[in-house]
């Protein structure tokens, strides 16, 4: 069994990527690709077109550019880094460079676990090639599938700018023009070692979005499916956001757990249900939230102190509530920084990307206007901002039991569901939406994506605001701030910048483990720092990226279910050599629902079959020698090996009766006579010292 | 070992459904109903038979709950509170938000309007669901280290699942009741081929065939229409939750397409704030209602008000739908009484009534009938009597599809008439060969169960077995006169030719 780490990705937005070697079947975990990188294009300008001299069409302004900016970026390389530097062209989409190694048909399985996770699947399953089985949770699914066809209806944009596709969009990735790029660009660009160029793709269609969905297999957290009769998956709620997960597989070999970015303790989406991972034989361990900056700063102090390795998980649950409370403190910050901004008539401007975040959110500044009697409207820009509230509405199997509360006592889950009865929240599918412009009024609330803020309403209001300073904008740490907002500087605009919970804390990972009980966990090379293999029951073994690591073998052995009325008709033969009970057997061998069984078959009456008799051990030529003696041969012995020693042999010639030569090799032992009686006396004697059945 | 199967309710009989199944030890409760044509200690399942010290909470590994109707749930919070088992109980996520509206609408009946002693209070009623464990369709739940269950798409109301069971290698399915066609607002029984050793099987249609559905909507909708075009009043008896927003969908439908202005009321608040649940829970619907929820749930009626006690006698036609169904007692027996006696009413039964009830009476009734409603009342029945002919059970030929489709080793029949379960039973032993049961109440079948003997295999005897080296095979059978018919692939070792 082989594990292979294509990418440790980049936190919440850009989850890791694994290909995983079980049973003769390879399986993906999870498909994502870079978004973040995508900070590196220059944002659709609105006063684009003013740029070049009042030219109207853009493919002339393209052209004019692509003339003048050789010469321009020439001139500019140790320039420190500014609004021009950033590429003038249609973006590509970055995803993994490892995955690229991979013959896309030697996939059989791709598991997503998350939203994120399956953003860069229409790239691998527009491939012909392609033919894995890929399975997602339902919610999951469906956010993805939102998520991309916003995707798409925002890069369209792009597409108005700079004509149809792959015209003049692959110019900035001619050497000469990276070589011009500035270092950090050029990092984006290439990669650290300068080999990511092969990554960036032209975005999918529409048109893969929806052939992409329809060769999903959806499944419900816990639901049990059967991959070729041999692996069992199942999906557990790992807390992150709605819809994700962890995985079980498990093979007849063993369990192996796919531990991915998990919360304990979350507001909106179903708990992480570590108990179901309970007593697998090998954990993948991929949540690399330690590393992934600014959750240390926060928590490792007191982590330290807090984290006794004898706790039990009910300890761990009670602090999970703890910093679930954190996390709304953080919410409460939004809020009131939101509430200052309005009431010194600034609007704010939430580009976030994260459904739970949004969907709490909402629930919150919409209180918080009510109860400092703000008549301030909440927006919602996005081409799939109506389903996706229609949605949210009507999954409570995907939610916390908070929410699930609500359900029972017959509210609806969320409070959008009044805000825009009330006309509190409003929906808009796009920015130049007719509904838009004749209700928009300002100062006002606004989520819409992007959060690179290279993509969709957020880069048209972030120009139109960009120059308040009442105005604000609420993003997460983890992107680039700098570049990011290099387009829109000089910023006048505030900034607040948060990071939201989104893994297991350092803390929390060891009693975590030692409720999981597993034999073997691998853990990310980065995290080898946080782990003391001492202080574990179970033995440990760390990955990095690009390399493929041997995961310890589960079992030796397989099981084997034999149906009772095939096993009461096995009849045993003790061994003369060792205290062993053989039998012969025979069945229809199956495998189904992970298991191996041994089934009767269709054959009527097996045992009645006459069935050749089988012998078995090793001859001991004194033994024989002697037997042999008994029955009044006269013998002769002789030992043979062939001229390279590759072939030995204990000759024994019988004179009399008459001639006949035994030759007994390790391999078969064969009696050679004219004398039929004397062949079947030999033969007897020779089966009397072996085992037979 | 084998499987025992005491059948404390609907067995031979439809009412108070509760299944209790043994296999290896583990004890499972499937449903937990009430009776509703009896007002004695008959109403409950006889619990006794399950412990005589009544420790319940020991006794029993968990109760299963397929669906939200008082006859498969109705005797919970008595079980609960009263006899005080305190286990484990499943039921899907609607079930959980659906029972306690329906128990609640029960025993408000009881108390309220039949002035009877309540067997439960509001709060028994919330304190039961409290220990309610929710669960998802398809979902594996490990009850315990040997017990799992899983809950399948039954059709039958919002909610309503079939079960699966396994301990070890011992697997049964309880199919609680169910639909085989969808309908308006629910799509049909969905199940995986499963290896069983039982199935414990609905039987209330077990030898009826019926034909299309729609045909049978059409009849209904032109009834409605026909009464009140002439000035009718339409009374609808349903119980709170399914009938009655399956039938809310069909006339506000027609309504929106016929352009009708006749009030539609629904008799209680209660029946109003059932559709905000029916709105959530969308995804448990029919496949055309859940791809149209995002622009408009089909659980917004459009033409739908909420009744008031003085429109009774307000002149002009309206529609009415009013709890509890079959009329037996409440707020649509005093309607029916009001409005019984005139010609150019309307009064729809659903297509099976419970022995006991006014409506079982009516069902056999030919108007203008008298009636009994209690000793010292009689009324006079003048007004139609429309019988809807569409239900949410599976027909005979379902039943069939179904046991064919899971091929278990053994089937048992619950929730029917006893004559036409025997009927059924022996269709299924002459067509399937598979041995049935359909046993009275408080009888106990035992089954047999399958099981396997484990063992361990090397990886090299299923490496060849599974994929066997055919370039290997047909060497040997080059040398077939050598190796005498022998199978050279498995045995290493010696072989001695005779």
């Amino acid at each position: 069994m082989e594990f292979t780490c294509l990418s440790e990705g980049k936190g919440f937005y850009f989850p890791p990527c694994y290909i995983l070697d079980i049973c003769g079947f390879r399986v993906l975990f999870d498909c994502p690709m870079d978004l973040s990188s995508l900070t590196m294009f220059l944002p659709v300008s609105t006063d684009s077109f003013t740029m070049c001299n009042g030219e109207i069409t853009s493919r002339s302004c393209q052209k004019s550019m692509d003339l003048e900016s050789n010469v321009y970026k020439r001139q500019k390389i140790d320039k420190p880094l500014d609004e021009s530097s950033l590429i003038r062209s249609e973006p590509r989409y970055k995803i993994i460079k490892n995955l690229l190694l991979w013959n896309v048909s030697f996939i059989d399985v791709v598991l997503i676990s998350s939203p994120m996770g399956i953003l860069g699947l229409p790239f691998l399953t527009r491939n012909k090639e392609f033919s894995a089985k890929v399975y997602a949770t339902e919610a999951a699914a469906r956010i993805g599938h939102l998520m991309m066809e916003d995707l798409v209806t925002m890069h369209k944009e792009f597409r108005q700018v700079y004509g149809p596709e792959g015209s003049g969009s692959r110019q900035w990735m001619k050497w000469e023009e990276l070589e011009l790029l500035p270092s950090e660009l050029k990092e984006i660009a290439l990669g650290k070692d300068g080999t990511e160029l092969a990554g960036w793709m032209l975005l999918y269609s529409a048109a893969d979005v929806k052939d992409c969905i329809q060769k999903i297999q959806t499944l419900k957290y816990a639901e049990e499916a059967f991959y070729n009769g041999t692996l069992i998956i199942k999906a557990f709620a790992s807390g992150l956001e709605i819809g994700t997960c962890n995985w079980s597989i498990i093979c007849p070999k063993g369990s192996i757990a796919y531990l991915s970015s998990s919360v304990f303790s979350s507001a909106t989406a179903m708990c992480f249900d570590y108990n179901s991972l309970q007593r697998s034989d090998v954990i993948l361990y991929t949540d690399f939230t330690p590393c992934n900056g600014s959750n240390i700063s926060n928590d490792g102090d007191n982590g330290s102190a807090t984290a006794d390795p004898n706790q039990s998980i009910d300890n761990v649950n009670w602090e999970a509530i703890a910093d679930d409370y954190q996390e709304m403190e953080k919410l409460d910050f939004i809020c009131s920084c939101s509430m200052d901004s309005v009431k010194a008539g600034g609007s704010v401007l939430i580009p976030v990307g994260r459904v739970g975040i949004i969907l709490q959110l909402l629930e919150r500044i919409a209180l918080c206007l009510e109860s400092q009697n703000l008549k301030v409207p909440i927006y919602i820009v996005s081409s799939v901002a109506e389903e996706m509230m229609a949605f949210t509405n009507v999954i409570p199997e995907w939610l916390s039991k908070q929410r699930q509360d609500r359900l029972y006592s017959g509210q609806p889950l969320f409070n959008h569901v009044e805000l825009l009865n009330d006309k509190r929240i409003q929906l808009f599918p796009a920015i130049h939406s007719l509904k838009l412009l004749t209700n928009w009024q300002e100062p006002c609330i606004v989520f819409c994506p992007h959060w690179s803020l290279r993509l969709g309403p957020v880069v048209h209001l972030l120009q139109r605001w960009c120059r308040d300073e009442n105005s604000i904008l609420v993003m997460e740490e983890g992107v680039d701030a700098s570049l990011a907002l290099l387009p829109f500087s000089p910023m006048k605009m505030k900034v607040l910048q948060c990071s939201f919970l989104s893994g297991i804390q350092s803390q929390f990972s060891r009693p975590l483990l030692k409720t999981l009980q597993p034999r073997h966990v691998l853990f990310p090379e980065k995290l080898r720092q946080h782990i003391d293999p001492s202080k574990n029951l179970f033995s440990s073994s760390y990955y990095s990226e690009g390399e493929t690591l041997n995961v310890p073998n589960l079992k030796e052995n397989s099981e084997l279910d034999i149906a009772v009325d095939l096993a009461s008709r096995l009849q045993y033969t003790t061994l003369k050599q060792g205290n062993i009970n053989i039998a012969r057997l025979k069945g229809e061998l199956a495998i189904e629902q992970g298991k191996y069984r041994l089934l009767p078959g269709t054959e009527q009456d097996v045992s009645s079959q006459i069935r050749p008799v089988v012998h078995l051990g090793r001859i001991n030529l004194d033994a024989l020698l002697t037997e042999l003696r008994k029955i009044a041969l006269n013998i002769t012995v002789e030992e043979t090996t062939s001229a390279d020693g590759s072939y030995k042999a204990s000759l024994v010639h019988v004179l009399k009766p008459n001639k006949a030569t035994i030759e007994i090799t390790k391999a078969q032992t064969l009696i050679s006579t004219a004398d039929k009686n004397l062949a079947s006396q030999i033969s007897e004697t020779i089966s009397s010292i072996l085992d037979c059945f | 070992m084998a499987i025992e199967c005491l059948v404390l309710g609907a067995g031979q009989e439809v009412g108070k459904s509760c299944v209790v199944v043994t296999i290896n030890d583990k004890k499972i409760m499937f449903d937990c109903g009430m009776h509703m044509g009896y007002l004695d200690h008959r109403r409950y399942p006889d619990f006794s038979l399950i412990s005589k010290s009544g420790d319940f909470t020991n006794s029993l590994t968990c109760i299963v709950v397929t669906h939200f109707h008082l006859d498969h749930i109705g005797a919970l919070p008595y079980f609960t509170e009263v006899c005080g088992y305190n286990g484990p109980i499943y039921m899907t996520y609607p079930t959980k938000a659906l029972a306690p509206l329906m128990l609640e609408d029960y025993r408000k009946v009881m108390v309220d309007r039949r002035g009877e002693e309540e067997q439960f209070s509001s709060e028994q009623i919330l304190e039961c669901m409290k220990k309610v464990t929710a669960v998802d369709l398809k979902q594996t739940v490990q009850v315990d280290k040997d017990l799992q269950i899983r809950a399948y798409y039954a059709g039958h109301v919002l909610g309503a699942a079939m079960f699966y069971a396994r301990v070890g290698d011992v697997a049964i399915v309880y199919t609680g009741d169910y639909n085989m066609t969808p309908d308006r607002h629910l799509g049909a029984a969905q199940i995986d081929r499963l290896q069983l050793d039982l199935v414990i099987t609905e039987s209330t249609y077990a030898t009826t065939y019926r034909d299309s559905k729609y045909a049978r909507e059409r009849e209904f909708l032109k009834a409605v229409h026909k009464c009140v075009a002439g000035g009718g009043k339409v009374l609808i008896p349903t119980f709170a939750l399914g009938r009655a927003q399956e039938l809310c969908m069909l006339l506000d439908d027609y309504w929106e397409r016929m352009n009708l202005k006749v009030p539609i009321y629904f008799s209680a608040g209660l029946t109003v704030q059932a559709n905000m649940y029916y709105k959530m829970l969308i995804n448990w619907t029919s496949q055309k209602v859940k791809d149209t929820y995002a622009t408009r749930n089909a659980f917004d009626f459009k033409h739908v008000c909420s009744f008031d006690r003085s429109l009774i006698n307000a002149p002009g036609p309206c529609v009415l739908f009013a709890t509890p169904g079959m009329i037996s007692g409440g707020f649509s027996l005093e309607v029916f009484k009001q409005w019984a006696p005139y010609e150019g009413n309307l009064v729809t039964l659903p297509g099976y009534c419970v022995a006991g009830t006014v409506g079982h009476r009516l069902m056999s009734a030919k108007t203008p009938a008298q009636i009994n409603i209690d000793q010292d009342t009689q009324i006079d029945v003048r007004c139609q009597i429309h019988q809807l002919s569409f239900s949410p059970h599976t027909d005979a030929k379902g039943i069939l599809d179904l046991v064919k489709f899971l091929s278990p080793k053994h089937v048992i029949l619950v929730h029917g008439e006893k004559p036409k379960m025997a009927t059924l039973k022996e269709k299924i032993q002459s067509q399937m060969g598979i041995q049935c049961f359909d046993p009275a109440n408080n009888e106990t079948v035992s089954i047999p169960s399958t099981h396997y003997v484990k063992a361990v295999a090397s990886d090299a005897l299923l490496q060849s077995s599974l994929s066997p080296n055919l370039k290997f095979i047909r060497k040997c059978s080059e040398r077939g006169s050598d190796f005498g018919g022998l199978d050279a692939r498995t045995k290493p070792g010696l072989k001695v030719f005779r």
